[in-house]
């Protein structure tokens, strides 16, 4: 008998069709040639087969898609629903997940007491190692997370400290309060740095510094004003360096982008995109039909920890180490990794209860308009993978949509009141959330469902943050009380 | 003043006078009027006191009134806080929504008519006279059939004249308009779009047929532009707004969009 009627034996012995399949990245970029495997393959064997097609030294774990569904049990399964053509080369999507894992926290370690008002913001630094709050008795401080005690109190503001933000080294703080002024403070001593920055004449609304990988001194940051302008200070010198005036109502929030752009979304229904090295308007971005409230990045979270990397966090939160040129280059690769082939994408949320995806660098027209909320949308934020954004809304909801397409995927329901705050954990895997009802939540972002409900707060949750380290939650709100949530 | 339950007593054992109730009534009914006529006839601070108490009791039964009137309250009351508020919160209100519990026919009943809060609920009737002027017409000039519309109105795109011979309402092109200036309540600014189409005049059917638009008219404006969508994706580009102004009086229809 030729050889080619045993071979069909075989697989007529085993009873199970072969497919043609070819891996794919997300980018699009082809791994490999095609060949062929049983329909019944698990995403175990395709894990070992495709990280010996990347040869890479260590295995990563890798998800796998075909036509945008994910395989779960086994190829066939996730099959079965669409129409599979023998004939044709099947596309698999694999997507590198992060090698490290956070784990859900469970229990809140401290209530920390100390702020005499409402704490209005909470951020942990790009390392993990400091937590600052800013809070309605017009002091910033800082706290020890080691011993989870108070460490600094910082005074110096006049009214509630509106907005906090680190310097993207973790070596400086800056805090915007209610009467325009902006300072800076050093985490260590919790002195006050350089001179205070004066000059808008309405609140600060949203705080923003250069990305660490274009200038490693972090030198200079932006601020945006309910008097509708921005401005980029000097900080070694203490002044104004540039004020970007064109918006006609309060500028709601602001971004420094890693292609030396600025974004600006105000409640004039438009954003603004601006050149940050002369401040020439670039772009404006309209279809909003009410105030544009909030935006995000695909690369904000690897903006934020520069060049910390979270895969590599120690139980102690270290200071980075390394000459400013080394750090300037884990920062670059860490940032391209994330922003991948295409420019950077923009989401914006807004109070006509619709969400826009944009390519602001290339395109003044939204890629989408995701619909779906039923009142106004709080915050937005990517995941730090850049493939899933996740909106909080006053509707009491938690919707996520796909981070390249702005396709719909799940909603996230628990709370009984507005949902205020999110934050995601460094691997992208959960997300946790902070509403008005004085709950916060954490939810399970693969299988979209509720993973820890955190009860504890007296009254509504103001602001939530997860450290890059992925070990601790900070949480502040109505009731005077930092809470710190560990595993 | 009893000193002690004496007339208590007595009313138990012997119950009250055949016109107790009937004297005590009438006693409260003009006590109303003897109010009034001790107001007016006191002087000084005596005055001053009493009439400030009367205020206040004013204010609280005008109050009670209302709130039974009501049946759907939204009241606005701005976010107030001494403590600190996040920057999202600053500058919004807080929509409290109290739903009376009625009759759950008679709200799908409303909502079926299709009444709205109008910002004017009532608009003053205007005279025949005030609104048609009549055309003499005819070879000598004694035929009155013609009227012609003296407020501002509103044709469609593809609208054309009637045989001039027949035409009974006169239309004069001059007060043709076909764009309004809208009032949008939450983002508080003011927009030019065009009209779409007129939808009721409060004065009568027939000046809404001719698309007469007067103070407290309701018309259809063209928001596309405005972005807003439905929450199925569906973009809106017509909404109803009231016209707040008398337009032949000032030349241009300005209108508040009913949100």
């Amino acid at each position: 008998l030729p050889p080619r009627f045993l071979a069909q034996d075989e697989s007529v012995a085993r009873d199970v069709q072969r497919l043609l399949v070819q891996f794919q990245d997300e980018g699009g970029q082809l791994l490999g040639s095609p060949f062929d495997v049983p329909v019944d393959i698990t995403p175990d064997r395709l894990q070992l087969v495709c990280n010996a097609l990347l040869a890479q030294e260590d295995p990563l774990p890798l998800a796998f898609f075909v036509h945008d569904a994910e395989i779960v049990s086994s190829l066939g399964k996730t099959l079965e629903s669409q129409a599979v053509e023998t004939e044709k080369v099947l596309d698999i999507i694999y997507q590198p997940q992060a090698v490290f894992r956070v784990r859900a926290v469970t229990r809140c370690t401290s209530s920390l007491d100390g702020h005499s008002e409402a704490v209005i913001s909470v951020a942990f630094s790009p390392t993990g190692k400091y937590l600052a709050s800013g809070s309605g008795d017009t002091t910033v401080r800082f706290w020890d997370l080691s011993t989870e005690t108070p460490h600094f109190t910082c005074k110096g503001h006049r009214h509630w400290v509106l907005s906090i933000s680190w310097s993207p080294d973790g070596k400086k703080l800056a805090s915007g309060c209610k009467n325009g002024q902006i300072l800076l403070w050093d985490p260590s001593t919790g002195k006050q740095v350089g001179r205070t920055l004066a000059g808008h004449s309405k609140w600060i609304t949203g705080l923003s510094w250069e990305p660490f990988h274009a200038n490693p001194e972090c030198r200079y940051v932006a601020s945006s004003s309910k008097d509708g302008t921005v401005r980029i200070w000097d900080t070694t010198a203490g002044r104004c360096e540039r004020i970007l005036t064109g918006h006609t109502q309060s500028v709601t929030c602001l971004r420094w982008g890693g292609d030396g752009l600025l974004y600006s979304a105000s409640q004039d229904r438009t954003i603004k995109v601006w050149r940050a090295h002369d401040g020439v308007l670039c772009r404006t971005l309209q279809g909003h039909s009410h105030w544009v409230n909030t935006m995000a990045l695909s690369t904000d979270y690897a903006l934020r920890t520069g060049a910390f990397e979270p895969a590599e966090a120690s139980v102690n939160a270290q200071d980075l180490q390394g000459s400013l040129q080394e750090l300037k280059e884990r920062a670059l690769s860490r940032y391209n990794l994330v922003r991948g082939q295409g420019p950077e994408r923009l989401v914006s949320g807004s109070d006509d209860f619709t969400l826009f995806l944009w390519s602001p660098a290339e395109d003044k027209k939204p890629l989408t308009r995701m619909t779906g909320h039923q009142a106004l949308i709080n915050q937005v934020l990517f995941s730090p993978d850049s493939r899933v954004v996740a909106s909080a809304s006053f509707d009491k909801s938690i919707k996520l949509w796909d981070g390249r397409t702005g396709k719909y995927l799940a909603s996230l329901r628990g709370h009984v009141a507005a949902v205020y705050q999110i934050a995601w954990s460094a691997d992208s895997r959960l997300l946790v959330s902070g509403s008005s009802d004085s709950t916060l939540k954490v939810w399970d972002v693969k299988a979209p469902k509720l993973a820890m409900d955190l009860p504890g707060h007296a009254d509504e949750v103001y602001a939530v943050d997860w450290s890059p380290d992925g070990q601790r939650v900070a949480s502040g709100g109505k009731d005077k009380c930092l809470r710190i949530w560990r595993r | 003043m009893p000193q002690n339950d004496y007339i208590e007593l007595h009313r138990k054992r012997y119950g009250y006078r055949f016109d107790h109730f009937e004297k005590a009534r009438k006693k409260e009914a003009r006590k109303v009027h003897k109010d009034a006529l001790v107001a007016k006839k006191l002087r000084g601070i005596k005055a001053k006191i009493y009439n400030k108490k009367r205020y206040t009791e004013k204010i609280n039964l005008k109050k009670t009134i209302r709130a039974h009137e009501q049946k759907d309250v939204k009241t606005v009351n701005k976010i107030h806080d001494e403590n600190g508020l996040p920057s999202y919160l600053l500058e919004r209100n807080e929509n409290q929504r109290t739903k009376v519990l009625t009759n759950l026919l008679k709200q799908k009943r409303k909502n079926k008519v299709g009444k709205w809060n109008l910002p004017i609920p009532k608009v003053q009737a205007l005279n025949e006279a005030e609104m048609l002027r009549v055309v003499k017409s005819g070879k000598r000039k004694r035929k009155t059939w013609k009227r012609l519309i003296d407020k501002v109105s509103f044709v469609g795109n593809n609208f054309t004249r009637k045989n001039p011979k027949f035409e009974r309402y006169i239309r004069p092109s001059s007060l043709r308009f076909k764009r309004a200036n809208v009032y949008h309540s939450e983002l508080k600014t003011t927009l030019a779009l065009n009209i779409i189409a007129v939808k009721v005049n409060p004065q009568s059917n027939l000046y809404t047929h001719l698309g007469i638009i007067t103070k407290g008219t309701v018309i259809e404006v063209d928001v596309s532009d405005l972005g807003l969508v439905t929450q199925s994706g569906k973009v809106i580009w017509g909404k109803f707004a009231q016209v707040t102004n008398n337009p032949e009086l000032d030349g241009c229809i300005n209108a508040t969009l009913l949100v």
